[in-house]
């Protein structure tokens, strides 16, 4: 790095140096400005990019470990196989499912706790405190929670309060829940939202809090409800806290992988793509159908997320406009 | 993504006067004394309720496994420590210890590695920036939107042709790409706030390079350093799928360990829970020590 001498400059500052040869003293200057980046983008590219490439490659091989005699050029076989197996279809689905429902719900249940914190009351540091409890406790030992200590049918929290409030009005049969095995992937959805909420919260509370005061209270002075304030101005300031909230959540929760391996394992209709893919390549070794079902995920995760960006540039001329 | 404008003119209103007969319920910024209790009462309920499995679990650990399974639960059961001698091995013989080293060791390293990439990145990203700087952070950004899954089988074939599985430094180089990307957004973000004319200064002041970053760009950055480095920690110890796949009995992390209770029977309930405490401690630690940050961080800089 040959920075040491180098000027400080952002651009806009670039300042002109009379010298004979200024077209490769300019090229020394940028390649000494690019050096420092270099390191971490090699190594990305080895670790990240590259492995790709080969996933892409055996995604176009009939390859199981298990049977080396059969290896061959499989052209679309194995596209083919996962848009119509169909496990493979409903995990795809699930994914969809899972992720919508996760992001939205806790998007929601975010901007109520970020509109309630953002008032003042007593021990508001604490309740926030709390509040981003959920997000701190590792993902496995939070699934197994959620599994053990609070959807158990016989001993879980949740059936034992449900006894307890029942016992308080006489009652010795209370109703009993059993998500785990009546409404599995709603207690993997239950699971995520409980964990992802606080970040949500998070994130839409200091969207809140960086709003200009100045245009709300003139639309206090000139009589607007709450609800109209809400509406007209806190929403459209918080659009675009909602729409990063949503699309950070969507690119973890599409690639979760702990929550639906501890609770359900897979069962039940609850095995969302990144489960599908590990079952495909660990114990069924069907190499080339895991790596076809992995460019797909990339590709669903390609496309949602132009169409995000897309959808957030246009909103955001559409409100520069107006 | 990088559009988001950081919320420096933030006006906390001093006027909380305002003529009668004006609804102001709601806006309680400008009238913190009043009309808040309802909200303040909601609060705490919803704050309770998200934390209530939080309480649950460190609760339960310190029960007997008698007490700890019981229908209505018996919250005010005797305390114990039995469930975290459990925990440690005592019956058992199967001791935590091997597999809390080795997460410790993949998410220091890895965080350690992560800062030496990231910061000279983030560097050339904000300070003295490249050319197509957007560019090249949008290309991290996407590193990142790419499903593990999309290549963890190429990844576990090489470990196993070049006999790196069930190696800790192989995780370790994992856990480094993985947190790379974010960290960069995250680093870029805490390295403009550095202010030009402060640099613009050291620069008329003859500071070299070195004193630039010491003087000038360390006291700045250093909160925003930190924090990176303990939400690059917390993914890198909460890390599941690729620990599964890469590594064993020899390199197996927390996570890994954890996953040991997935279809327990019997009377193990105080144990899980003890297990979850302990193994989320230094998750809950590190979040905490960041919290004046984790917004910004955990935004990619986008919110401040």
């Amino acid at each position: 790095m040959t920075t040491a001498t180098a000027r400080i400059s952002r651009p806009g500052h670039a300042t002109a140096t009379p010298s004979r040869n200024k077209a490769s003293r300019e090229r020394a200057l940028a390649w000494a400005r690019r050096a420092p980046l270099l390191p971490a983008l090699i190594f990305l590219i080895i670790v990240t990019q590259l492995p790709f490439v080969v996933t892409l490659i055996i995604s176009f091989l009939n390859w199981n470990s298990l049977s080396p005699n059969t290896t061959g050029f499989a052209g679309l076989q194995n596209y083919v196989t996962v848009l119509t197996d169909p496990d493979l279809r409903q995990a795809i689905f699930t994914t969809i499912l899972l992720t919508v429902a996760v992001v939205l719900a806790s998007l929601v249940i975010g901007l109520g706790l970020a509109l309630l914190l953002d008032k003042k009351f007593i021990g508001r540091g604490l309740a926030r405190t709390l509040l981003i409890a959920p997000f701190l406790v590792v993902p496995v030992a939070a699934a197994l929670i959620w599994k053990h200590a609070l959807l158990n049918p016989t001993y879980g929290l949740i059936n034992g309060v449900l006894t307890w409030i029942w016992s308080l009005f006489g009652s010795d049969a209370p109703p009993q829940l059993d998500l785990l095995s009546q409404a599995p992937l709603m207690a993997v959805i239950i699971s995520l939202v409980w964990q992802w909420t606080p970040f949500m919260m998070l994130i839409l509370l200091a969207g809140l809090q960086s709003r200009p005061m100045d245009t709300v209270e003139a639309a206090q002075m000139d009589g607007a409800t709450p609800w109209a304030i809400f509406r007209h101005l806190t929403l459209p300031h918080l659009r675009q806290y909602l729409e990063l909230g949503g699309l950070l959540g969507a690119i973890y929760i599409v690639q979760n992988f702990d929550a639906v391996f501890t609770l359900t394992s897979g069962g039940l209709g609850t095995a969302n793509l990144p489960y599908a893919i590990y079952q495909t390549f660990y114990y069924a070794n069907e190499y080339g159908l895991a790596s076809a079902a992995g460019v797909v995920v990339v590709i669903g995760t390609i496309l949602v997320a132009t169409f995000a960006l897309r959808t957030v540039f246009s909103l955001f001329k559409k409100e520069a406009a107006r | 993504m990088s559009t988001l404008s950081p919320a420096a003119t933030r006006i906390t209103p001093e006027k909380s006067s305002s003529p009668s007969g004006v609804r102001r319920r709601g806006k309680s910024r400008m009238d913190p004394t009043r009309n808040n209790t309802a909200a303040g009462i909601a609060a705490w309920l919803m704050s309770l309720l998200f934390a209530a499995p939080v309480l649950w679990m460190i609760l339960t650990s310190f029960h007997s496994e008698t007490d700890a399974a019981t229908n209505p639960p018996s919250i005010a059961a005797n305390l114990t420590l039995d469930a975290y001698k459990e925990f440690f091995g005592e019956t058992s013989g199967v001791s935590p210890w091997p597999s809390l080293i080795n997460s410790a060791t993949a998410s220091i390293l890895s965080t350690v590695l992560v800062l030496v990439l990231a910061i000279p990145a983030a560097y050339a990203l904000s300070i003295r920036p490249v050319k197509k700087w957007t560019d090249v952070m949008f290309f991290f950004l996407s590193t990142k939107m790419m499903p593990v899954v999309a290549a963890i089988l190429p990844l576990y074939l090489f470990a196993k042709t070049v006999g790196a599985l069930d190696n800790i430094w192989f995780l370790i180089l994992m856990y480094t790409s993985m947190n790379l990307p974010i960290a960069v957004w995250m680093m870029r973000s805490f390295l403009a706030e550095v202010p030009v004319e402060m640099l613009e200064a050291a620069q008329i002041d003859g500071a070299n390079l070195i004193l630039t970053l010491r003087k000038v760009i360390a006291p700045v950055a250093m909160p925003g350093i930190a924090a990176t480095a303990l939400i690059c920690f917390i993914f890198s110890w909460n890390e599941l799928l690729l620990a599964r796949v890469l590594t064993g009995v020899v390199a197996g992390t927390a996570p890994v360990f954890l996953t040991g209770f997935v279809s327990s029977q019997g009377l193990f309930l105080a144990k899980v829970c003890a297990a979850a405490v302990i193994i989320s401690l230094p998750v809950l630690f590190a979040g905490f020590a960041a919290q004046d940050k984790l917004v910004q961080g955990l935004s990619l800089g986008a919110v401040k």
